[in-house]
């Protein structure tokens, strides 16, 4: 699946703070979190960002607490896609179990500015910067999560596998 | 047989295996699942939305509406709503509200639901805590527990470990909050990412287990998917006088195989404060210069525990809090809160002039029950510094263990208690 989208772009450790602040930890309508995403980086994120957007970041995207509103938020949102240096762990595994493409990929971040268009494939972690006219390899997502991913989540690959 | 580390073994004996290499993924059963009132609705409808009816064990599920406890407005209601509804419908063992809410890391460990050689999964961030029993235990999302509610299993990579070794003896007022934030300041905050933390030395040895459990708590701001403390004497103590269920203590082998080997002096670290906006952002307490306060909080699933307040009583022992900042103790448990009120505690914050908290969650996440304006400033036992973490974002919050806390509360600045 091709994916395009312009670049909202952030720095390290952006925490799930940032994401989504805990005074909306109230509800977990995504449309509702929606509203409120990025909020405490970036107020004018959630009043722009349009449908297919992509957020760009530096390393340790989403650490901090497992809330799951964080990743929801974002697709929400609109996001299709985030790409950083690295990511926290529980957002990384949130993201794929609740079906919001990531990607890691140091070289895309370092030459992608904000309002940059990119297309990503999100099969083969192809990246193109439409702007620049650069191309990036994104690492490759590992086999297990791919399963997950074509699974469609983890949800549908329990209940495929006959556990429910 | 392949010498394995501490994690390692619990987690090939979870699932199913001989021996587990890092890297390797393994399908491991999960003693306990745990969900709060944030993260538990959403495991609830996902659990609903696929057609679950049934949990996999009644006992090993467990429900902790501790983050807006009591409930702070109708919209929190509601989210406790549904715990409770599904606690009752599939008659959950640990399901604990109202009066017997207490904010889950500190509840689990104390009521022995969580044992010594557990794999267990906590759709919260912190539930590394229970790394100080000697058990593996990680935080996840709600979509991960949502699974492990069903199936009682959940997957993992095998993650390396770091060894982090504290030799000599502890200085004083420095606790395992500071050997963590020493850590954390060492490495930053994904200098463990993916990793298991694992804590051993003389130093550590000598922490009582609220200390350890402290320590554990914080591997997540490193980064890390667990912290680990193996068992020994204290450990045995502690679990025979709770644990619900047989304990298995398990060590690492000698020639085990580390990813990394940090050494400490133990003797030669101070206090340690994290400064505005991350955990990693610290200072030794001599370096701290003047720092004004508006609030001190003393509680959480970092330092809520009997041991906390028992040294937040110790400093606070006639003396009277800063006119100037609001002091807020929250015991983190019932029992904590019930213990401290026996041991004369409550007299003793009351007449210092503090807010005594039922037990909850509360400003540590800027929930309710002190929440800073903005341009505030405020000293927390807690473990999270972020932007906006305790209310305005263009607050502050600094972090520290409760002996500081306490004597700056009384100070109305950062300060060490030797400066009373
Ligand atoms: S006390 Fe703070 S860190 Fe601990 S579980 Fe509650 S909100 Fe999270």
């Amino acid at each position: 699946m091709k994916i395009k989208g312009s670049v909202w772009k952030y720095g390290a450790d952006i925490d799930t703070d940032k994401i989504i602040s805990a005074k909306y930890l109230t509800t977990s309508d995504p449309a509702e979190l929606a509203k409120y995403c990025m909020e405490v980086e970036d107020k004018d994120f959630a009043a722009n960002v349009k449908e297919g957007d992509i957020i760009v970041a530096d390393k340790n995207f989403g650490c901090g607490s497992s809330r799951e509103h964080a990743p929801i938020a974002i697709k929400a949102a609109g996001v299709s896609c985030v790409i950083a240096k690295s990511f926290a762990r529980i957002f990384y595994r949130n993201s794929f179990n609740m079906g919001l493409p990531i990607l890691e990929c140091d070289e895309a971040v370092d030459s992608t500015s904000a309002g940059d268009i990119l297309e990503v494939n999100l099969d083969t972690g192809k990246i193109k910067n439409l702007t620049n006219n650069k191309e990036f390899q994104a690492l490759p997502v590992p086999p297990f999560m791919q399963t997950l991913i074509n699974d469609g989540g983890l949800m549908a690959s329990i209940k495929k596998r006959g556990l429910v | 047989m392949r010498p394995m580390t501490i994690t390692e073994k619990i987690l090939a004996k979870h699932a199913g295996q001989k021996t587990v290499t890092p890297g390797d993924l393994v399908n491991v059963k999960v003693d306990i699942a745990l969900g709060n009132d944030i993260t538990a609705p959403i495991a609830i409808r996902e659990f609903k939305r696929i057609g679950a009816t049934k949990v996999f064990n009644k006992n090993r599920v467990v429900l902790v509406p501790d983050h807006f406890t009591p409930n702070k407005d109708i919209n929190s209601a509601e989210q406790c709503k549904i715990l409770r509804d599904f606690a009752h419908e599939h008659k959950l063992k640990h399901y604990y509200d109202g009066g017997e809410c207490g904010v889950e890391h500190a509840l689990l460990p104390e009521k022995g639901i969580v044992v010594p050689g557990d794999v267990v999964i906590g759709a919260d961030s912190h539930t590394c805590t229970y790394g100080g029993l000697g058990a593996f235990s990680t935080g996840s999302g709600s979509t991960d527990l949502a699974a492990a509610m069903i199936t009682g299993e959940i997957w993992f990579k095998v993650p390396e470990s770091i060894k982090f070794v504290f030799k000599g003896k502890l200085g004083k007022w420095v606790s395992g909050k500071d050997l963590i934030l020493q850590i954390i300041g060492d490495i930053g905050v994904d200098g463990a990412l993916y990793k298991a933390m694992e804590f051993t030395g003389s130093a550590v040895r000598s922490l009582s287990m609220d200390s350890r459990m402290s320590m554990c708590n914080m591997a997540i701001e490193a980064g890390a998917k667990s912290g680990i403390i193996a068992p020994d004497a204290k450990t045995r103590k502690y679990a025979e006088e709770r644990a619900e269920r047989k304990p298995v203590y398990y060590e690492s082998d000698k020639a085990a195989e580390y990813c990394q080997i940090i050494e400490y002096d133990a003797s030669k670290l101070q206090p340690k404060v994290a400064f505005p906006h991350l955990p990693s952002n610290t200072r030794d307490l001599s370096d701290v210069g003047k720092v004004a306060l508006d609030q001190v909080v003393i509680g959480s699933c970092t330092n809520g525990r009997i041991e906390d307040m028992a040294v937040a009583a110790k400093i606070l022992k006639g003396k009277k809090a800063s006119k100037k900042l609001r002091l807020i103790i929250i015991p983190a448990t019932p029992g904590i809160y019930n213990e401290s009120l026996r041991l004369g505690y409550f007299d003793t914050f009351t007449k210092a002039g503090a807010i005594i908290s039922p037990p909850t969650c509360g400003p540590c996440l800027g929930g309710h029950m002190g929440i800073l304006a903005a341009g505030e400033r405020a000293l927390a036992t807690t473990n999270r510094n972020f932007v906006g973490r305790m209310g305005h974002k263009e607050s502050e919050v600094y972090l520290s263990n409760p002996a500081v806390a306490a004597a700056s509360a009384v100070k109305g600045r950062i300060a060490g208690p030797d400066s009373l």
